[in-house]
């Protein structure tokens, strides 16, 4: 094993536990930590395919600014195990159900792809280095990009709408 | 053994420069809570603090000693695994922004050449934004852990502003960026050197005085300083996020700040005000005719006077301008610095794309 490999099995093994934690915490807040920390394994995962950008950008994002805003709508709500409300035990088996459904689904989807006959390449290749991903991005997925920043431009025109209607 | 097929000198070199930075970090911390006591009694025309020491120069140390010794309270209702990690998170995320800041261009040790740069990855200014970001958490989670009304809100108000301000923060280093094409801090400051007029010419500040007007006001609010500390404060909010905090937990907060101080400062120097470049000094003809070694210890007191006066300029603020209301601090952040910096990015767009043609 040399160093790339144990820092793979370091990370994939964290993110795993962590997201793992994530769905068994009972405290809210606690999961949202746990949230964070798989980000963290997810980025150095990314880190190690040498797409720099997108490690980074990932924390920026979701870490940074997506889980601030959960954390700040869970603290004001305050929720607590205790005083919540239980789900149905039905309702939480179906729900058990379905989740094992997808993930048998995409275990199988996975299995007779492609996907799993190609190595990945590790610290090599360079499409996710800024310079790269940027040309990428602004010449050959110039439309793809410009219409996703439209759909985020929209959601901000609603949310400002729903924010003044009071 | 592929393990232990690493270059060795590469890590030990790397580890002491990491604990060299870090205990400058902390140093300097240090000195600057007394600094800050000192330049707040010249301005209030007081003496300060002169009774520990030769000019009261132990203070620091009489104060973290008191912090250390006093009793560490921790509130029964308090969620204690996250009262703990608070601190420590503002600790942590206050420290890793000083691995991409460049001290100093190369040393020469027997023909090995050292960098004086932790780590000078292509996405330095981005590392910095990502660690900014993190500094929420431990402002956040230390508020929300110690059950305190109080403290919640205090949290709440942190790090609303922090979020609020990054995004001016971001846009107004877009423009930054747009005129130095690459993320790597050792880049920009290598192309700020050697600019006309004794070198200051090459400075970014010639070229971005808006962008860094905002990139300033905002590093005031992302390090919570006065006139933007709002989380901490004191006649409306008892004593903000750290109330229920005692002994070291409640130093590491406060400490957390004037570390986040240094390295903003260090970073604006870094940024716009070609960090480690000496003014009227040609540096490669220095290297040549005195060697490599001498001009890069000169580079890191450059960069270190630069800081400096940046740490001054802070402290001089807050004992100036008092305190923005809530919504004045909103306001200001969405509807003031975030349109300038807008504009500013725009303007520098198209400048850059006509000189380009």
């Amino acid at each position: 094993m040399n160093i790339t490999e144990i820092l793979f099995w370091f990370l994939t093994a964290l993110a795993i536990l962590s997201a793992l934690m994530v769905v068994f915490s009972r405290n809210p807040v606690h999961s949202v930590l746990w949230l964070i920390l798989v980000f963290f394994a997810i980025s150095g995962h990314y880190i190690m395919l040498n797409a720099q950008f997108l490690a980074i950008v990932n924390l920026i994002v979701y870490a940074g600014a997506i889980m601030v805003l959960f954390l700040f709508v869970i603290m004001l709500m305050n929720m607590n195990s205790d005083s919540e409300p239980q789900k149905n035990k039905w309702l939480k088996m179906a729900g058990t159900v379905a989740g094992g459904s997808l993930l048998l689904i995409l275990v199988a989807a996975l299995k007779n792809s492609e996907v799993q006959y190609q190595k990945v390449e590790g610290a090599q290749g360079t499409i996710g280095l800024i310079h790269n991903l940027g040309k990428t991005l602004f010449t050959d997925y110039v439309v793809p990009f410009e219409i996703s920043s439209v759909l985020f431009l929209s959601a901000m025109v609603g949310a400002v709408v729903i924010g003044k209607k009071d | 053994m592929d393990l232990l097929l690493v270059d060795w000198a590469l890590v030990f070199e790397k580890l002491i420069l990491i604990v060299i930075v870090v205990l400058a970090s902390l140093g300097i911390a240090l000195y600057t809570t007394f600094a800050e006591r000192k330049v707040a009694a010249v301005i209030q025309d007081r003496r300060g603090p002169n009774r520990a020491g030769p000019f009261g120069l132990l203070q620091p140390f009489a104060d973290g000693l008191k912090l250390i010794f006093k009793e560490d309270i921790i509130p029964l209702t308090s969620n204690k695994a996250l009262f703990v990690l608070g601190p420590g998170l503002a600790m942590v995320t206050a420290l890793l922004t000083s691995a991409v800041i460049p001290w100093g261009s190369a040393l020469d040790l027997d023909g090995r050449t050292v960098p004086l740069q932790i780590a000078d990855i292509n996405i330095g200014v981005l590392y910095i934004f990502g660690v900014v970001s993190m500094g929420v958490y431990g402002v956040m989670i230390g508020g929300w852990a110690s059950n305190n009304k109080f403290s919640l809100l205090a949290a709440i108000r942190g790090a609303s502003q922090i979020i609020s301000y990054e995004l001016a923060m971001g846009i107004s280093l877009i423009a930054l960026l747009m005129l130095t094409g690459s993320l790597s801090l050792k880049t920009i400051v290598e192309q700020q050197m050697g600019g006309g007029w004794g070198g200051l010419l090459g400075w970014n500040i010639i070229y971005q005085p808006l962008g860094f007007l905002i990139f300033l006001i905002c590093a005031f609010a992302e390090c919570n300083r006065t006139p933007f500390d709002l989380s901490e404060a004191e006649s409306e909010l008892n004593f903000g996020y750290h109330q229920e905090y005692s002994s070291m937990k409640l130093g590491f907060f406060l400490f957390a700040e004037y570390i986040n101080m240094f390295i903003s400062s260090a970073l604006m120097a870094t940024l716009f005000f070609g960090g480690y470049d000496i003014p009227f000094v040609n540096e490669a003809n220095l290297a040549q005719s005195w060697g490599p070694n001498i001009v890069a210890f000169l580079g890191v007191i450059a960069l270190l006077v630069k800081t400096v006066l940046f740490i001054f300029f802070f402290m001089w603020v807050r004992w100036t301008v008092p305190r923005f209301r809530y919504d004045q601090l909103m306001d200001l952040g969405w509807k003031k610095l975030i349109p300038l910096a807008l504009a500013n990015m725009l303007i520098t767009g198209a400048v850059v794309l006509w000189l380009n043609k």
